[in-house]
């Protein structure tokens, strides 16, 4: 189902011409009212103008998060407060959070494309949503809660936190959708078995997954635990928030940007320069209907790939593959690039294996270690030395084999992984320290 | 004439072992016998106790990854050479010990062996043969 068919089946033509006219719109007002935008513009030696068609777009400069921290709070607004009507900020790790600002026509705008996310996972009028996404700064709830209401669904403002209370409400209230990190899904799973409820007698029948990159193996896992169609939603709070792209039920094959509103590019995250479609790099999104923020040619970091090709479901808007991390999450050991979700697809293809694990990475006497934390549970546990021994050195083979780097795997008591209710903690990085 | 014992994981760090038997006195869990395997990285706690259900059952509770397995008890008189001609019954047949510990009865002349083997039905089959005597787990827990 479509929430919008005109425009998400709106031919390649007609759609690049909209592009097109949004885009020139978009540069000319940050450059009249941004003065970040105006001098950076200059400094590249380019105006409105420039851009004639959609290829020009590779002459403005990009933006960079550490731009919009520069800018804090409030610099890179294109509109006047009284026009602003929402605030959110990013959940900021180092430092100071990102702010971005809506307008009501963003609010509109963020609501129908949430809802067009929702209706392509396959979610009607009639379900009833279970929001887990954090409701407050962070754009998550607030943004997947809106487009529930548009789209007509029923939503549970549940937020994050409190488990219990999350799974007698989706047992008693009988939620037919989850919306939540993916790792939290399956704590939630987890945690419902130890109180004798299976999530498999859930009404659930799907479940829409975001905010951290995950595998097609935990998108199994999950599958297989909760006993829904598990569909992956990506956003983030500078380019809007949640649904930006998803899943189409469909195809469950790449996730449909809403290119009337997103002007994806993928780029070489070292040199900055174009990359052709479906080779993989750092996505980099122009937004052209924005009015409180919108953002040039703004870096996501997150890598990814990007394919035109035709979709089964009938979309004509091209589709981002799965995100296999961020440029900057990504770990170099030993020279050797390595992405945690790599090491999840791994340990998640041995049998038994619980998506639990943490990676540590050290540096002694100069040189990187890198140990894999995995939780024996019931599955894998054996009375016999030599068989946890064969595990431990198989998933270093895997790894080895896989990645081209020397792993310590250590195995750990079950729960000893810390579990998150928001976004799991995956790695912890000791060089930093020193 | 199976005896079943409770194997559980730890990891190798202070405290774990205290916690496993503190758990288990306060469900007022008798403990037999015991062997602890261990590596650099872990351990595994075999237990023979006197009410399984229950040891698994809080041990569960509390996070512990436990699991049943099916070991072999045997008597054995406690004098030089008793062991050994156990041992040489069971490589004669060709049967492989994957582990094995010992404890000697508290007010009898004999060392009970528990031994693990990866062909349960066949070892129990040579013992017999052999004329050695086989525990009944029943009798086991109760000792």
């Amino acid at each position: 189902m479509m929430y919008n068919e005109e425009f998400e089946t709106l031919p390649r033509q007609a759609l690049e011409a909209l592009q097109l006219k949004r885009l020139q719109a978009t540069v000319a007002r940050v450059y009249a009212c941004v003065p970040f935008y105006r001098q950076a513009f200059d400094r590249a030696g380019v105006s409105p103008d420039s851009v004639k068609s959609l290829a020009d777009l590779r002459r403005l400069p990009f933006t960079l998060k550490q731009d919009m921290r520069d800018s804090y709070p409030y610099g890179l607004f294109a509109a006047p407060m009284d026009d602003i009507v929402r605030i959110h900020a990013s959940s900021g790790t180092t430092g100071k959070p990102t702010v971005v600002g809506y307008t009501r026509k963003d609010i509109e705008t963020w609501s129908e494309l949430m809802a067009r996310s929702f209706a392509a996972a396959g979610v009607h009028k009639g379900d009833i949503i279970h929001n887990s996404y954090g409701y407050g700064l962070f754009t998550g709830g607030l943004g997947a809660h809106y487009g529930a209401e548009r789209l007509g669904a029923s939503v549970i403002p549940m937020s994050g936190g409190n488990t219990k209370k999350q799974i007698m409400i989706m047992k008693d209230f009988g939620s037919t959708v989850l919306t939540c990190t993916p790792s939290y899904s399956l704590f939630m799973a987890e945690a419902a078995r130890e109180e004798g409820i299976d999530f498999r007698s859930l009404k659930l029948h799907v479940g829409i997954f975001g905010a951290e990159p995950w595998s097609e193996a935990m998108r199994a896992e999950i599958e297989e635990k909760l006993n829904i169609c598990a569909i992956d939603i990506y956003g983030l709070s500078e380019i809007m928030g949640p649904g930006v792209a998803i899943e189409c039920r469909e195809a469950k094959k790449g996730l449909h940007i809403w290119e009337d509103h997103f002007i994806p590019e993928i780029i070489d995250p070292e040199t900055g320069a174009a990359l052709p479609e479906g080779e993989r790099g750092e996505l980099v999104i122009t937004t052209i209907t924005k009015e409180g923020i919108p953002l040039i040619r703004y870096r996501t970091r997150d890598i990814t790939s990007l394919t035109f090709e035709p979709c089964a479901c009938g979309r004509t808007h091209a589709r981002l593959s799965r995100m296999t991390g961020r440029s900057d999450d990504m770990l170099i050991i030993r020279g050797v690039n390595v992405f945690p979700s790599q090491i999840e697809s791994i340990l998640m293809g041995i049998e038994g294996v619980e998506p639990h694990y943490l990676l540590i990475v050290d540096r002694k006497e100069n040189l990187d270690t890198l140990e894999v934390q995995v939780e024996v549970d019931e599955r894998l546990f054996s009375d016999e030395v030599k068989i946890l021994q064969a595990l431990s050195h198989q998933i270093e083979k895997e790894i080895k084999d896989l990645l081209g780097v020397t792993c310590k795997v250590r195995l750990v008591e079950p729960r000893t992984i810390a579990r998150s209710e928001g976004k799991a903690k995956r790695v912890i990085d000791n060089r930093l320290l020193s | 004439m199976k005896v079943e014992q409770i194997s559980i994981f730890i990891e190798n760090k202070s405290g774990r072992l205290a916690e496993v038997t503190r758990i288990l006195g306060e469900a007022g869990v008798n403990i037999r016998a015991l062997s602890l395997a261990d590596t650099s990285d872990f351990g595994i706690l075999r237990l023979i106790v006197n009410d399984r259900e229950k040891a698994k059952q809080v041990l569960k509770e509390q996070g512990f990854t436990v699991s049943k397995t099916e070991v072999v008890a045997v008597e054995v008189p406690d004098r030089p050479g008793g062991l050994s001609q156990i041992l040489q019954a069971l490589d004669r047949d060709g049967i492989n010990v994957e582990y094995m510990y010992a404890f000697v009865e508290r007010c009898g002349e004999n060392a009970v062996i528990i031994f693990r083997f990866d062909e349960t039905e066949k070892a129990i089959a040579t013992l017999s043969t052999n004329g050695f005597t086989v525990l009944e787990g029943e009798r086991l827990y109760a000792m």
